[in-house]
């Protein structure tokens, strides 16, 4: 019994490992079709639709594609970080997949993959190092357009990682944790966090899109100046896993964001407000979870095809002039709020 | 040898092979880089005596942050200057052994407590946040709060040691 106990907890961590890869390996590409059909909607145009049925197998074409380009390797470039550049983008959106909660439970089987006691931290510290895979890549291609974007890129990092920082340090105040799970549970439990702290909500969600490089913070790449930034002189599956990197790291961010500020996997309504207790509300908390994603997703894709990006000083000024004394004032206004009510 | 043993082992001379690497290394980058590899493997170390909350510091704080930072600082200066790995510089790698002495000789008393340190309670390291954070902001408040001064002072000073003279 006590062996079978043991076998059926290797067989749980084989299926949420998988379920990852899949995910990222499956529904990314699908993200960037999404991105396609949205941008097109949003233009008046029709987009990609020529493709498999109803243009699904774009995706996998693109892929192909990208497989099947010559990989060239500059010679004027530095060539381990080269090589090892768009592998450092693509990692980190892989190893935070693992500590996202993605449902409360599947028959006896929990939906999180590790769930580490202060996961929060971890997901920073591993999702801090996406910004080396961009800053090695603009310094080893050693040509103008790339560095610059490198530069930029360590700039506008290390602006709004404070912010992101000091946003969730209200959250923490009030749900006194620093679990995912446990945040999630403490929203079925007391309503969803962006109902109580809209301010940090709106503080995240900037420094997200700041954080993934995507419109109006899209200045890495910023086409109109730099080409194509930090990523002109890859080809090939180098270049597809910077462009798979940047979509991971936006549906990184959507989870995130779902999962401390929408409630995870809950609704606030009975039987979906507590950890499932049959199967069928287990596999209802999965899709809730990858609806309120995708819904997410969707103002990401949306945001970037309304508005435009910023100038480089408007950025900055933004970072350190605007959200990061929101923040501070966020945290002051929680710290009394609860010291009112005695304590969270 | 445990596997405990060997792990330590492995993060240790890891950890000084990328210390070494950092200093020999002929560019700013790549230095720069191997001492965020470094900053793992000290990570790694904190893991293995129950720290969990210092690693994760450890990597968040420096290899996420003020590296990237130190890397920004060396990108943006462009330092391409070659250099030999001792830097050209004789008295430098004479005074090299008389630091390590002086490490050491420094060191040794902690060294040889060692066995006391692994008598005593530990658990301010182990485990949870609480643990860590309330000596913290009970015990040792009031060097915190002064630290936090002190900083706050150099900063206030870099702004304005930084600042551009306004042109009459």
């Amino acid at each position: 019994m006590h062996l079978d106990a043991v076998i059926w907890e290797w067989i749980f961590v084989g299926i949420r490992i998988l379920a990852i890869f899949v995910i990222t390996f499956a529904i990314v590409p699908y993200t960037v079709m999404a991105e396609r059909w949205v941008c097109a909607w949003i233009q008046d145009r029709i987009g990609p639709n020529r493709t498999g049925w109803f243009g699904l197998m774009q995706p996998w074409a693109d892929a192909l594609k990208l497989f099947l380009k010559e990989d060239i390797i500059p010679n004027h470039v530095h060539k381990v970080y080269f090589v090892l550049a768009p592998t450092l983008v693509f990692l980190p959106a892989l190893l935070t997949m693992a500590l996202m909660p993605w449902g409360s439970n599947l028959g006896p089987m929990s939906c999180v993959l590790a769930d580490i006691g202060p996961g929060m931290l971890v997901v920073f510290a591993v999702g801090a190092f996406s910004v080396y895979g961009i800053v090695l890549a603009g310094w080893s291609s050693n040509s103008k357009f790339p560095f610059l974007g490198g530069v930029r890129s360590a700039a506008q990092l290390i602006s709004y990682e404070v912010c992101i920082g000091l946003s969730l340090v209200a959250i923490f105040m009030q749900t006194q944790t620093l679990n995912l799970t446990q945040t999630v549970l403490y929203q079925a439990a007391n309503g969803w966090l962006v109902w109580q702290q809209p301010l940090a909500a709106f503080l995240f969600l900037i420094c997200m899109f700041a954080e993934t490089n995507r419109a109006p913070f899209d200045f890495p790449e910023a086409e109109q100046e730099l080409v194509s930034g930090y990523n002109i002189e890859y080809s090939s599956l180098k270049f597809g896993l910077f462009f798979l990197g940047e979509y991971a790291n936006m549906m990184v961010a959507s989870m995130l964001l779902v999962t401390l500020f929408f409630g995870g996997w809950s609704l606030p309504f009975a039987p979906f407000n507590a950890p499932a207790l049959v199967w069928w509300v287990g596999a209802a908390h999965v899709a809730i979870f990858v609806a309120k994603t995708a819904c997410i997703l969707f103002l990401f894709i949306w945001v970037r095809w309304t508005v435009p990006r910023l100038r480089y000083d408007q950025l900055m000024g933004l970072g350190w002039k605007v959200l990061f004394p929101l923040a501070l004032l966020n945290i002051l206004i929680t710290a009394i709020v609860l010291g009112l009510r005695g304590g969270a | 040898m445990t596997a405990y043993d060997a792990i330590f082992w492995f993060f240790s001379l890891a950890l000084l092979l990328c210390g070494v690497l950092v200093l020999i290394s002929p560019n700013a980058v790549a230095s720069g880089l191997y001492l965020v590899l470094s900053f793992f493997f000290l990570a790694g170390l904190y893991v293995l005596l129950q720290a969990f909350f210092l690693a994760m510091i450890q990597v968040l704080v420096y290899a996420g942050a003020i590296m990237v930072l130190f890397l920004f600082v060396i990108m943006l200066l462009d330092y391409r200057e070659s250099r030999h790995w001792w830097h050209g510089n004789l008295l430098g790698l004479a005074g090299a052994p008389l630091a390590v002495a002086a490490l050491a000789a420094a060191l040794l008393p902690v060294l040889k407590r060692s066995g006391a340190l692994a008598a005593a309670p530990e658990q301010w390291f182990e485990g949870t946040l609480e643990n860590v954070m309330t000596p913290v902001f009970t015990r040792y408040l009031l060097p915190v709060e002064i630290t936090a001064l002190i900083l706050l002072a150099a900063t206030i000073g870099v702004v304005v040691l930084g600042r551009k003279e306004k042109q009459p």
